[in-house]
């Protein structure tokens, strides 16, 4: 079903990389860029895909998940990071593992100013509450970044991020042909 | 504006919650930043409860990863109506996802009770059984007597079907009984609790 969308193959590197990394519970607010992965959560029995109201329900998610003794991951835009702040000293409080894959709005070719303070201050926002914020640029280097991200996180306890940049997701068409 | 009459409330919030944890042994417990917090350690500290002293609004959601997590295990989230509120967006989440070991007990006494006893939401016009049915749990239910403490634990024994319980507890400001805030303590104490061991 899944393999009938289109899709680049970052996307499914990413996927794979959750998938033999254990994580059982993803939580999400949709992306495009997330798509696949959304797509491909919820079709594998092994998962649970977890649609969220807003970005900080999935903090609180993941902490009680590790209680449990599961690993997730939370997947957001940007502009969702905002949302998140107070609910991540949660995560400094109680040193939660915590991976996060955050796909970027307003850097690139982006048509909607709405987005772009937020972009601006995604980085910053998460390293002020101590997250590590890692980049993926290219989709030759998601795989690695993404993989080094989880060992971080559930290997060494770490609360880390991965921003995979806009140009990775390509332009939006706001024109409907 | 509708103004719900607090005063009429019967519930002892620490009785209530002393006797359900007495018959809910084996429950793995979850409290909402405040009053909830301190109601869990007054009926005696274990290593099956996770205490929050932040992330206001998360309670609910720390067991549903929980309960999704361990769900052979009962869960059960006691909070309160402030701090519900704040994570009121949750309920359409864990309605999304029915998980049937988890019970959200909601004690409301329709106040911000630790920062002056301003009136919440819940007195000022909100129904919240009724937004917890509308947001798809359909064993939503209110608890104005003491005595339907049983009616709670049987749920959550039962593991049939996600539940909220709103139970009206009486407006008191009672002392405050306060377990460790060192957070990493208190997780490791409870995944060591359930096997896992820290990192």
């Amino acid at each position: 079903m899944s393999e009938e969308q289109p899709h680049s193959p970052w996307q499914e590197d990413i996927f794979n990389v959750l998938k033999q990394g254990k994580i059982r519970q993803v939580a999400y607010v949709p992306d495009a860029g997330h798509a696949h992965v959304i797509r491909r959560v919820h079709a594998d029995p092994d998962m649970r895909g977890i649609v969220l109201t807003t970005e900080e329900e999935g903090v609180a998610i993941a902490s009680g998940a590790w209680l449990g003794g599961d690993r997730s991951a939370l997947l957001m835009q940007s502009s969702g990071v905002g949302n998140c702040i107070n609910m991540m000293s949660l995560l400094q409080s109680c040193r939660f593992p915590f991976l996060s894959l955050v796909t970027m709005r307003g850097e690139y070719a982006e048509f909607n100013p709405w987005q772009v303070p937020m972009s601006k201050a995604t980085q910053g926002s998460m390293e002020l509450m101590g997250i590590t914020v890692l980049r993926a640029e290219r989709a030759d280097e998601v795989e690695d970044i993404v993989s080094a991200a989880l060992d971080a996180a559930f290997e060494g306890g770490e609360q880390v991020a991965v921003l995979l940049s806009q140009s990775l997701i390509g332009r939006k068409k706001w024109i409907r042909n | 504006m509708t103004l719900r009459d607090t005063t009429t409330a019967t519930i002892n919030r620490r009785d209530f919650v002393k006797e359900l944890l007495a018959q809910s042994p084996d429950a793995l417990v979850v409290t909402g930043l405040g009053s909830p917090t301190y109601d869990v350690f007054a009926a005696g500290d274990r290593d099956k409860n996770f205490y929050l002293w932040g992330a206001m609004g998360g309670a609910a959601l720390i067991g549903l990863g929980l309960a999704l997590a361990q769900p052979e295990k009962q869960v059960v989230v006691v909070t309160g109506d402030g701090e519900q509120l704040m994570g009121i967006g949750g309920l359409a989440t864990i309605g999304a996802q029915q998980p049937k070991n988890l019970t959200i007990v909601v004690l409301d006494n329709g106040h911000f009770g630790e920062t002056g006893m301003q009136r919440s939401h819940t007195s000022l016009g909100t129904s919240f059984a009724a937004v917890a049915r509308a947001c798809g749990i359909a064993n939503a239910f209110e608890v104005h007597e003491a005595k339907d403490v049983a009616q709670v634990t049987e749920n959550i024994h039962q593991r049939a079907g996600v539940t909220f319980v709103q139970v009206f507890v009486k407006a008191d400001d009672l002392p405050r009984a306060l377990p460790s805030r060192d957070g990493v303590y208190v997780k490791n104490r409870f995944r060591q609790e359930l096997g896992f061991a820290p990192l």
